[in-house]
C-alpha cells in the first residue's frame, strides 16, 4: 500500500491469484494457395471482424511527398473494379458493411466488419478494394481536397503541434519525424502515379499479417482468403529505412498559443520490442506513469497535488526507432512545477527501482487484465494482429503473463537506470508556459500573462 | 486515462475521422441496444429497496463489466452550484469508511480490474471492467461507497484543481467546444441543458466539501440507482449477490423527481459567431430543437434517427453526395439526432469548408438540401440503405458488452423502458418514408435553429 492505509475487509483481494484466459483457440490457417491467417472462430455474435496489416507505412515516404501512404489509404475505400466511388459505398452500406484503411509508421492496415450473413460480398468488396483501387481523378481532387482541410487543422490542435514538435527535436530527418498526413506543400505534389505505385509496392502476398474473428470455419476461410488475397502481387517492393535513434542531449522546445493550458510531451530513447528487457521496461513504464489511477506520476502530479487532469508515459517501440514518451497537460504557470515532479519521479525510479508491493501490484493488474483485451470479436481480432506485426508468436497469449510474473525488482532497477535519463529529456510544449519550478510572484489562475521569454520560439 | 468522460457531442479534430464522423457523441449511438430477432431481450427486476438490477449476459470471456447509474446529472444541479454532479463523481474515489484515500482504483487494479465514471446531464455512472470470480468483491465496494463515503479538504481541494484543468483541456484549450457552450446557451436558454456539464468555471471552483457531501447524501440511495451487469453472467448468477450486497442498503433519501424549468425555445433563428485568433480553418455548426427519445416515443425518435442517417450519416447521404462529392463546397459535412435526454433532443448539423471556402457557399448549400428533402421527401433506396446501416449498428453494438451495458443504462436513464431499447432495431425497420418527412417537417420546416461559425480572428 503506497499510503499504508488500513484496507479492512477488503484485504483479501490482493491475496487472489490472477484469472486464467478463456479457452479460446487460435487457429493458423494456411489456405490452398498459401495465405496464412490467424483465426478465432466465435458464434457468439452474427459479426466477422478481419484485421490485415502490411508491412510499409507512412516510413515509406518521402518528405517531397509526405502524406502519399496515408492518401492511399484514404483512396481505397473510393471505387474499385468496376465500381466507382459512390457505386462502391452504396454496395458497402447496402450490406452495413464497415470497412476502413489507415497507416501508422510501420504499417498498412485494413479492417473490414461485417455481418455474418453478408459475408461473401464484404470480403468481394474488400478484395476489389485492395486488388483494383480505381484512384478515379475526381475522387483523388476530393480527397487531396480533404486531407488539405486535416492538415490544416491538425495545426490548430495543441495536441498535434506538440506531437511535430517533439519528432522533427528527437528524429530530425527521419521518415518517423514526417507528418503522416503531408504538409500544405506535400499533399498537392502525391500524384495518381505516386498512389498506384504505393499501392502496387506495398499490398503483396509475402509482407502481409491477417486475422480474423467470428462465425467461420477453418475449412471455409481458406478458400475465401485465395478469393480474398490471390490478386495481390506476390512480394512487396519495400524501401530501406534506416535505424535512427533519440536524439541525445535535454531540449526543451516551446510553440508559442494562446492556450490558458500547456500541452507537453517529453520522451526519450525506449527500448525495441525484440530487446530481452522489453517486459521489464514495461512493468517499470507502468508503475511509473502508464497505470491509470494508481501510477506514480499520477499519485504525485495529480492526486497529490490537483496539477493536472491528465498525466502518464508510455513506450513506443517501433520497427526502426524506440521512444518512451510522456505528457501532461496542466496551466500554464504550473508547467515548470509539475515537469520538476515528473523529473524528480523518473530519477527516484531510476535510483531505488520500485519496492516488492508496487511490482506485486503491477503483476496482479498486469496479469488479472489481460483477459479484458479478448471479451469481443473487434479486441480479439485487434491483439492477433499485434501479436503478428510484434512477432511473438501464435502461443503468445499463453506464454505472456508467465513473462510478466518472472520481473524481478532487479530487472526493473536495471532498465529503470538505462531508460529514464531524467535531465537528457526532449520536452516540446504548446502553450504559453512559465518554465520555473518555482510559482511565486504569479498569480494562481489559468488566464495569467505569459512570462517574458520562452526558451526558444518555434 | 479519464475518469470522467462526457458522451455529449462534440467535434473532436484528428485524422480523416474529423471528415467522416465529426460531431457525433457516444451519446447519439450508445442506446443502439440490440438485435430482436437474434437475441433475447436483458431481464430485470427491481430489489426492495427500489433499486433496479438489470443482467446482459455475453459468456464469451469469463470478464464482466459492472455498473452502478444514479439517476442524477448535471442538469440537477441548482444555480450557482453548477459541476456539482461531475465533481462529486470525482471524489467518489477519495476514501469511504472502508476504504483509505486513493484506494479504491488501486484494489480494483490490483484485481487486474479497470474502473472509471461518467457524468451526463440525467446521469451518473461508476464502472469496474473485471475478471468474473472478482464481481462479488467491486459489487461490496460500489455498494459501500454508496452509503459510506468520507471526504476532507485533504483530498477534495486538489481534486477540485484536477477538475479545473479538466475544464482547461476540454473546454478552455478546445475553441470548438467554447462555440458549442455558447450555441447550447442560446439554444436552451436558462435550462440546464444550456450550460457545460463541467459546469462554470468560477462556480467550479467555489464548490466545497459540504456541498459535495450534501449532493451525494440526497441523491445516493438504492431508491434513485440502477445496477448493470453485463458478461458472463445471468439474472439467476446475479439476483443472490445483488440482494447480498445491494438488497441491505436503507433509502437513504426520498426517490428523486425531477421538478426542471420548462425549455422556452428562442422566437427566432439565432446566430453565434465566435472569432478565436487558434482557428485557422472555420467550421460550421446548426442546432435544432428536437423532441427526445421518450417524448417522441420510440416509433417517431427511430424516424429522426433514419432521417439523420439520409442526410448525413456517411458517404453515401445526401449532404455528403452532393455538398463533398458533387458540388465540391464541403470537406466534411453531416447530420446527427441526439434523443438521449429527458426534457428535449436535439437536430445537429455541421459542415467543414474545403480550404480557403466561404462558410456563406455552405450555409447555402444545406439550405438548398434541406429545402429539396422537405419538397421532395426521401426514396425508397434510401430509405432500406439507412435503416440497413442503423439495424447493423445495433448488431455490432452486440460485440462490446461495455457498450451493450451503456446503451441499456442511458436508455434507461432517460425515460425509456428495457423493451424499448431491446426492441429498437425493429422500431427503425418499420419507419416508413412517410415517417421521415414527418421527422424532416418537424424538426426542419420552419423551426427556429442556432447557427454557429467559429472562425480565425482575435479578440476572443
Amino acid at each position: 500500500m503506497i499510503r499504508g492505509a488500513p484496507l479492512g475487509a477488503f484485504l483479501f483481494a490482493v491475496l487472489f491469484l490472477a484469472t486464467p484466459l478463456s479457452a479460446f483457440e487460435i487457429e493458423r490457417v494456411v489456405s490452398p494457395g498459401g495465405i496464412e491467417a490467424w483465426l478465432v472462430e466465435e458464434h457468439t455474435v452474427p459479426v466477422i471482424v478481419m484485421e490485415v496489416a502490411w508491412e510499409g507505412g507512412t516510413a515509406t515516404d518521402t518528405a517531397e511527398k509526405a502524406g502519399t501512404a496515408n492518401m492511399a489509404a484514404s483512396l481505397l475505400g473510393e471505387g474499385a473494379g468496376d465500381l466507382p466511388s459512390q457505386a462502391f459505398n452504396a454496395r458497402l452500406d447496402d450490406i452495413a458493411a464497415q470497412l476502413s484503411f489507415s497507416v501508422d509508421n510501420d504499417y498498412f492496415n485494413a479492417s473490414l466488419k461485417t455481418l455474418a450473413e453478408a459475408r461473401d460480398e464484404a470480403f468481394s468488396l474488400f478484395a476489389l478494394a485492395i486488388a483494383e483501387p480505381r484512384f478515379d481523378e475526381d475522387a483523388v481532387a476530393r480527397i487531396r481536397a480533404q486531407l488539405g482541410v486535416v492538415v490544416a487543422r491538425n495545426r490548430q490542435s495543441p495536441d498535434w503541434l506538440a506531437a511535430d514538435a517533439w519528432y522533427r527535436a528527437a528524429l530530425g530527418g527521419h521518415p518517423y519525424a514526417l507528418n503522416r498526413h503531408g504538409t500544405p506543400e506535400s499533399v498537392p505534389r502525391i500524384s495518381r502515379d505516386d498512389l498506384t505505385r504505393y499501392t502496387g509496392n506495398v499490398l503483396a502476398r509475402d509482407n502481409m499479417k491477417i486475422a480474423i474473428v467470428g462465425p467461420i470455419s477453418a475449412e471455409e476461410l481458406g478458400p475465401l482468403l485465395d478469393r480474398t488475397f490471390g490478386g495481390l502481387p506476390a512480394k512487396a517492393v519495400l524501401p530501406d529505412i534506416p535505424a535512427v535513434e533519440v536524439a541525445s542531449g535535454a531540449q526543451t522546445v516551446v510553440v508559442e498559443r494562446d492556450f490558458p493550458q500547456s500541452v507537453v510531451i517529453f520522451g526519450t530513447q525506449g527500448i525495441a520490442r525484440d530487446d530481452p528487457d522489453f517486459i521489464p521496461a514495461f512493468m517499470m513504464n507502468h508503475i511509473l506513469g502508464s497505470g491509470s489511477f494508481s501510477s506514480r506520476l499520477m499519485e504525485e502530479v495529480r492526486e497529490k497535488r490537483g496539477l493536472a487532469y491528465s498525466v502518464g508515459t508510455s513506450l513506443s517501440p517501433l520497427k526502426k526507432a524506440a521512444m518512451m514518451f510522456g505528457q501532461v497537460a496542466t496551466r500554464n504557470e504550473r508547467v515548470g512545477q509539475s515537469l520538476a515532479i515528473i523529473r524528480s519521479e523518473m530519477r527516484r525510479m531510476a535510483e531505488e527501482s520500485v519496492s516488492a508491493e508496487e511490482l506485486a501490484d503491477a503483476k496482479t493488474y498486469l496479469t488479472g487484465s489481460y483477459p479484458l483485451r479478448f471479451t469481443s470479436n473487434s479486441s480479439i481480432a485487434n491483439q492477433l494482429i499485434g501479436i503478428q506485426t510484434e512477432d511473438l508468436g501464435i502461443d503468445y497469449v499463453e506464454r505472456r503473463n508467465g513473462l510478466i510474473e518472472e520481473v524481478t525488482q532487479e530487472d526493473i532497477a536495471r532498465v529503470a537506470r538505462r531508460l529514464l535519463r531524467a535531465d537528457d529529456l526532449i520536452v516540446a510544449i504548446v502553450g504559453r508556459p512559465n518554465l520555473s519550478p518555482v510559482v511565486e510572484g504569479l498569480p494562481e489562475t489559468g488566464d495569467m500573462k505569459p512570462p517574458a521569454e520562452p526558451t526558444r520560439q518555434h | 486515462m479519464s475518469r470522467s468522460r462526457f458522451p455529449a457531442p462534440r467535434i473532436l479534430g484528428s485524422a480523416l475521422a474529423i471528415l467522416l464522423i465529426v460531431a457525433l457523441g457516444a451519446a447519439v449511438w450508445f442506446w443502439r441496444g440490440t438485435e430482436v430477432a437474434a437475441s433475447d431481450a436483458p431481464q430485470s427486476f427491481r430489489l426492495s429497496n427500489g433499486m433496479e438490477v438489470l443482467a446482459i449476459p455475453d459468456r464469451r470471456a469469463p470478464v464482466v463489466t459492472h455498473m452502478v447509474w444514479y439517476r442524477v446529472g448535471a442538469a440537477d444541479e441548482t444555480p450557482g452550484k453548477t459541476g456539482l454532479a461531475h465533481f462529486l463523481e470525482h471524489l467518489m474515489f477519495k476514501g469511504t469508511k472502508e476504504i483509505a484515500p486513493g484506494q479504491f482504483s488501486r484494489i480494483v487494479a490490483r484485481n487486474g480490474g479497470q474502473d472509471n465514471a461518467f457524468t451526463h446531464y440525467e446521469y451518473t455512472g461508476y464502472f469496474q471492467v473485471i475478471a468474473k470470480d472478482r464481481l462479488p468483491l467491486v459489487m461490496k465496494m460500489e455498494a459501500e461507497r454508496m452509503t459510506g463515503l468520507q471526504l476532507t479538504d485533504a483530498e477534495v481541494l486538489p481534486e477540485r484543481d484536477v477538475v479545473l484543468e479538466e475544464q482547461r483541456s476540454r473546454v478552455e484549450n478546445n475553441p470548438m467546444a467554447l462555440l458549442q457552450a455558447e450555441m447550447n446557451a442560446a439554444l436552451y436558454g436558462d435550462h440546464p441543458y444550456g450550460r457545460d456539464i463541467i459546469g462554470h468555471k468560477q462556480e467550479i471552483a467555489a464548490l466545497t466539501t459540504e456541498d459535495a457531501l450534501e449532493f451525494y447524501n440526497r441523491f445516493y440511495t438504492p431508491n434513485n440507482a440502477t445496477l448493470i451487469v453485463a458478461g458472463d453472467i445471468s439474472l439467476d448468477e446475479l439476483r443472490p449477490l445483488a440482494e447480498e450486497y445491494y438488497g441491505v442498503i436503507a433509502q437513504r433519501a426520498p426517490t428523486f423527481v425531477r421538478d426542471r424549468p420548462a425549455i422556452v425555445w428562442p422566437e427566432e433563428d439565432k446566430r453565434v459567431i465566435r472569432r478565436d485568433e487558434r482557428v485557422n480553418e472555420p467550421t460550421w455548426l446548426r442546432f435544432y430543437p428536437a423532441p427526445d427519445y421518450s417524448t417522441a416515443g420510440v416509433r417517431r425518435g427511430a424516424a429522426f434517427d433514419v432521417l439523420a442517417e439520409i442526410l448525413g450519416g456517411g458517404q453515401t447521404s445526401r449532404l455528403y453526395r452532393n455538398l463533398v462529392v458533387t458540388q465540391g463546397v464541403a470537406a466534411s459535412v453531416g447530420a446527427w439526432y441526439e434523443g438521449s435526454r429527458l426534457d428535449a433532443g436535439k437536430f445537429g448539423l455541421y459542415a467543414l469548408p474545403r480550404v480557403g471556402g466561404p462558410l456563406a457557399d455552405l450555409e447555402q448549400a444545406i439550405d438548398a438540401e434541406i429545402a429539396a428533402l422537405l419538397a421532395e421527401g426521401v426514396t425508397d433506396e434510401e430509405l432500406e440503405r439507412a435503416k440497413t446501416v442503423i439495424a447493423a449498428g445495433a448488431v455490432y453494438a452486440r460485440d462490446s458488452q461495455r457498450s451493450m451495458a451503456y446503451a441499456y443504462g442511458e436508455g434507461l436513464m432517460t425515460g425509456l423502458s428495457v423493451d424499448d431499447i431491446h426492441e429498437w432495431p425493429t422500431r427503425i425497420r418499420a419507419v416508413t418514408a412517410a415517417d421521415v418527412a414527418d421527422a424532416a417537417r418537424a424538426v426542419l420546416d420552419g423551426s427556429v435553429s442556432v447557427t454557429g461559425e467559429l472562425v480565425r480572428g482575435g479578440g476572443a
